[in-house]
């Protein structure tokens, strides 16, 4: 049976991992390549590396951090942050990446997925969508883009079924609203994505009880979670959580001890 | 030596990191002459069949013919897929035809593509997969599958709605369709099982 995964988030600026809450007061959370190694090592099921200052197209120093990082990650990895072009993602496949997100870029040029899909084949074409609810309508919820900054009125599930047609093979789904708060996820935003589609869908934004966790997997039908301050301020280990789903009867794969 | 055979096609960066860790001499190249003089050769790969088979062009020949003559190969995903007969995968086309059987989609009801870590059954006397017990959990990305009707082919599976081909053995050539350089210590382990078998093949 195919697993739910466990996927820790680096959110990385200047060389460093930091993390804010709903995108703003970022702070310091260590190092990429020894948090990176140290995911890999424990048992995470993929990991994420995200440039939040989006310069991945302008940026030596970031393609040479995901060569690092990728030097000791033996789990899937997947790179974003600012990629425009297919050829971006050829240079980051090259540097040790498996799969790239892309975000703002695919929102002003949908073309983008499908070419990306075409070259590279659509398991690596990871569409992040920003999420943010259309208040005061219930259950409604509009893409954001440039890392949350602007909002659009695309609906979130028009774009995520349009993605998939054009050729994406999975969802990174953040709740602006939920992230960095620890309040849990966007149960009803994953649910309604999951819903919409059929490529696997990453529930992001919001992680912070171990029963948040297994809501979003369970109610919100996501295929994966990712998490980030809840791992780098070690409030719990990827053992712990993988063995809170288990169980659950959630199925993850524990690993080694 | 091992070869990774770098034919512009996917996360050979990925492959290379692994097998460098644990410790495996080992050059990434294209040339004819590097492939026939290596002790082992890791064909990777990620992307569509038809496409991968053209990048490859003439090297396909060698890689075919080493193959034949008994040099260590390993397909990993794609390049698992490429020891096939043929990729119905947009349209149909011929691959390696080492391996008796066709690859076809995944057949709709889960998501798709088969992304992430799935529980695969390991048969018993495969030498990729020595000491590493009766099942292991390792990581996919992909929505074709591997149908094999080699009958000299042993296989491990993994559910997915359907029994998929995981990884395949026929003599001297293997295949993973999920992704050892992916998959943790269980995957690094095949890695090595696949360094030693190229070791002992060459002395």
């Amino acid at each position: 049976m195919l697993t739910k995964r466990v996927i820790p988030c680096l959110d990385v600026k200047d060389n460093r991992v930091v993390k804010g809450v709903n995108f703003l007061n970022l702070r310091d959370a260590g190092d990429p390549v020894e948090l990176g190694t140290r995911y890999s090592d424990e048992g995470a099921d993929e990991l994420v590396f995200l440039d939040i200052t989006a310069t991945i197209r302008s940026n030596k120093t970031i393609v040479e951090l995901v060569e690092k990082v990728a030097e000791n990650v033996f789990i899937p990895f997947t790179v974003g942050g600012g990629i425009t072009k297919a050829d971006e993602i050829g240079l980051l496949l090259r540097s040790g990446a498996d799969k790239c997100s892309i975000n703002t870029a695919a929102v002003r040029n949908p073309d983008l997925l499908a070419e990306a899909a075409q070259r590279f084949g659509n398991q690596c074409v990871v569409l992040a969508i920003d999420a943010k609810s259309t208040k005061p309508k219930k259950n409604k919820w509009h893409v954001t883009i440039k890392a949350g900054s602007e909002p659009t009125d695309i609906d979130v599930i028009e774009w995520a079924v349009k993605a998939q047609q054009l050729g994406a093979g999975e969802i990174l789904l953040t709740s602006m609203d939920a992230d960095g708060t620890k309040a849990g996820y966007d149960i009803e935003l994953t649910a309604a994505v999951a819903d919409a589609v059929d490529i696997p869908v990453i529930a992001s934004g919001g992680a912070g009880t171990l029963e948040s966790l297994a809501e979003v997997l369970k109610r919100g039908k996501a295929d994966a979670v990712l998490a980030a301050s809840i791992f780098h301020y070690e409030q719990y280990s990827i053992r712990q959580v993988k063995e809170y789903l288990a169980e659950r009867q959630i199925p993850v794969r524990l690993g080694k001890n | 030596m091992i070869v990774i055979i770098d034919y512009g096609v996917g996360n050979v960066k990925s492959v290379t990191n692994a097998v460098r860790h644990i410790g495996c001499d080992v050059d990434v190249s294209c040339e004819p002459e590097d492939v026939e003089n290596a002790d082992g050769v890791i064909l990777p790969g990620v992307g569509a069949c038809g496409y991968a088979m053209k990048v490859l062009g003439p090297l396909a020949d060698v890689i075919r013919k080493v193959a034949i003559n008994g040099k260590p190969l390993l397909g990993i995903c794609l390049g698992f897929q490429l020891l096939f007969d043929e990729s119905y995968e947009h349209g149909v086309h011929q691959c390696l035809g080492l391996i008796a059987g066709r690859v076809i989609p995944i057949p709709p009801g889960l998501s798709i593509p088969h992304m992430g870590w799935n529980l695969v059954k390991l048969p018993e006397n495969v030498k990729l997969f020595e000491g590493l017990g009766s099942e292991k959990h390792f990581a996919f990305a992909h929505s074709y599958y591997a149908d094999i009707t080699d009958s000299q082919a042993a296989v491990a599976y993994t559910n997915y709605g359907i029994d998929i081909a995981a990884a395949v053995q026929k003599k001297n050539i293997f295949g993973c369709q999920f992704h050892p350089e992916k998959s943790a210590g269980e995957g690094l382990k095949i890695l090595r099982n696949f360094e030693c078998i190229c070791k002992e093949t060459s002395d």
